[in-house]
């Protein structure tokens, strides 16, 4: 999607305001609504790619005017009710259903203080796909405009680059954040220049390398 | 360097904010539900405020100065040799490591949302999640850095990696002059999130002049 997530080029968004000795987290919520977008994702009734579209849906004015917590929130109170884990009449009575069943949490203290169980599992090796690209080779990422989510972000869209690195095969977004399978394809390290990017005003020894999955790209 | 504003406000009210409001109503439905355990929020919070954060990518770095080897593996697999540091998990499953020179300036930007190498650099700064930093790292990358307070020559290449996969990237800064003499422990101790970050270089120890 188009959407204002897909921000990489874009000029007029002020000044970068730094803090000094920013806190983890700044009020006690924002750390509450981390660990509970962890703990539910435990459940697995979505995964990593419909998390991150779940943002993306938010109304481009909302994005920009909430903080960056408060939209976690937002998307996952959404989420909770889309896969049933929560019905809407509990969201806004803030009590469980009458008679309805208590559940046991997937994810309990001594899992949760394990972080190095809580991996992701993004690759898929098994797959075995052959590679269509190899390194150094030139490719063109395609120009696509799909209306659900995708990594391929809009300002590398249509141009030209040189293959720098092969990631291995990795779950591909533009499925799986629609539960329409993971398509375990290729991730390479794709090098634009700057120029190509940006134009003849860019500097000429710049670059910016973006990771692409195989469906993104095409021979040039 | 720029004071820290008032434009997140809602990240400094007195009174409960909403979002404040709200979160605790969802916890409480969500414990009453048996969807969640308090006390695993309460290990995540401690484990995101207390344990995982920079210095455990300083310790990296650190010893990637002291140890030829140990470079060697950072640089060919990073996530084997973070690993080896006892470094790992959620949003650091593929490693890669981006080493600096003085004629390779590496950048690391999310422009899509605010992917970040949490187990070695914890949960990233709102600078960086924020839209200007998204936004013009990749078209104008030097006057980012500028803003950062760090002037590279045009004769420095700078590259930028957009974090658009699952795979995380950590810079290898450069180590400064006048540290020859310093344990690993000094050093890890003078290595900063934004040099691993790339928004900066590590500075000098204190005295010495460049």
């Amino acid at each position: 999607m188009n959407g204002i997530h897909d921000m990489g080029g874009m000029q007029d968004m002020g000044p970068i305001q730094r803090e000094e000795n920013e806190p983890v987290f700044h009020q006690p919520w924002e750390g509450r609504v981390f660990a509970m977008n962890r703990a539910i994702g435990a459940w697995r009734k979505w995964n990593i790619d419909a998390g991150r579209y779940g943002i993306e849906l938010l109304p481009p004015a909302d994005y920009l005017r909430m903080s960056y917590y408060e939209k976690w929130l937002t998307r996952n109170l959404e989420l909770l009710v889309k896969s049933g884990l929560v019905t809407r009449e509990e969201m806004e009575t803030g009590e469980p259903a009458p008679g309805s069943q208590k559940a046991t949490p997937p994810l309990n203290a001594a899992a949760a203080s394990a972080v190095a169980g809580l991996r992701g599992n993004f690759m898929r090796p098994e797959a075995e796909a052959k590679a269509r690209f190899d390194l150094g080779q030139q490719v063109r990422a395609r120009n696509m405009n799909p209306v659900g989510h995708t990594r391929l972000p809009r300002y590398a869209r249509g141009k030209k680059g040189s293959v720098v690195r092969r990631h291995g095969i990795f779950v591909f977004p533009d499925t799986n954040a629609h539960f329409l399978g993971e398509q375990p394809q290729h991730l390479y390290s794709v090098r634009f220049t700057a120029r190509e990017l940006w134009g003849e005003d860019a500097s000429p020894r710049d670059s910016v390398y973006i990771d692409m999955w195989e469906s993104y790209l095409d021979h040039a | 360097m720029p004071a820290h504003d008032h434009d997140h406000h809602h990240d400094h009210q007195v009174v409960p904010s909403d979002p404040a409001l709200r979160t605790k109503a969802l916890e409480s439905l969500l414990v009453e539900k048996g969807l969640v355990d308090r006390a695993a929020l309460d290990t995540l919070v401690d484990a995101y405020e207390n344990k995982i954060g920079p210095r455990n990518g300083a310790r990296v770095v650190a010893r990637a100065w002291v140890d030829p080897a140990y470079k060697e593996r950072l640089l060919n697999n990073a996530s084997v040799a973070i690993a080896e540091l006892g470094y790992g998990g959620a949003q650091g499953e593929h490693m890669v490591v981006l080493e600096n020179s003085p004629s390779v300036h590496n950048l690391v930007v999310c422009t899509l949302c605010s992917c970040y190498p949490w187990p070695i650099l914890g949960l990233p700064p709102v600078w960086y999640r924020s839209a200007p930093y998204r936004s013009r790292s990749v078209i104008d990358p030097r006057g980012v850095l500028r803003e950062f307070g760090l002037d590279l020559p045009q004769d420095v290449e700078v590259r930028v990696s957009d974090s658009t996969a699952e795979v995380r990237y950590l810079v290898l800064p450069e180590r400064p002059a006048g540290t020859e003499k310093m344990t690993e422990e000094e050093l890890a101790a003078l290595i900063t999130r934004d040099a691993m970050i790339g928004v900066a270089k590590v500075p000098p120890p204190p005295g010495v002049r460049v």
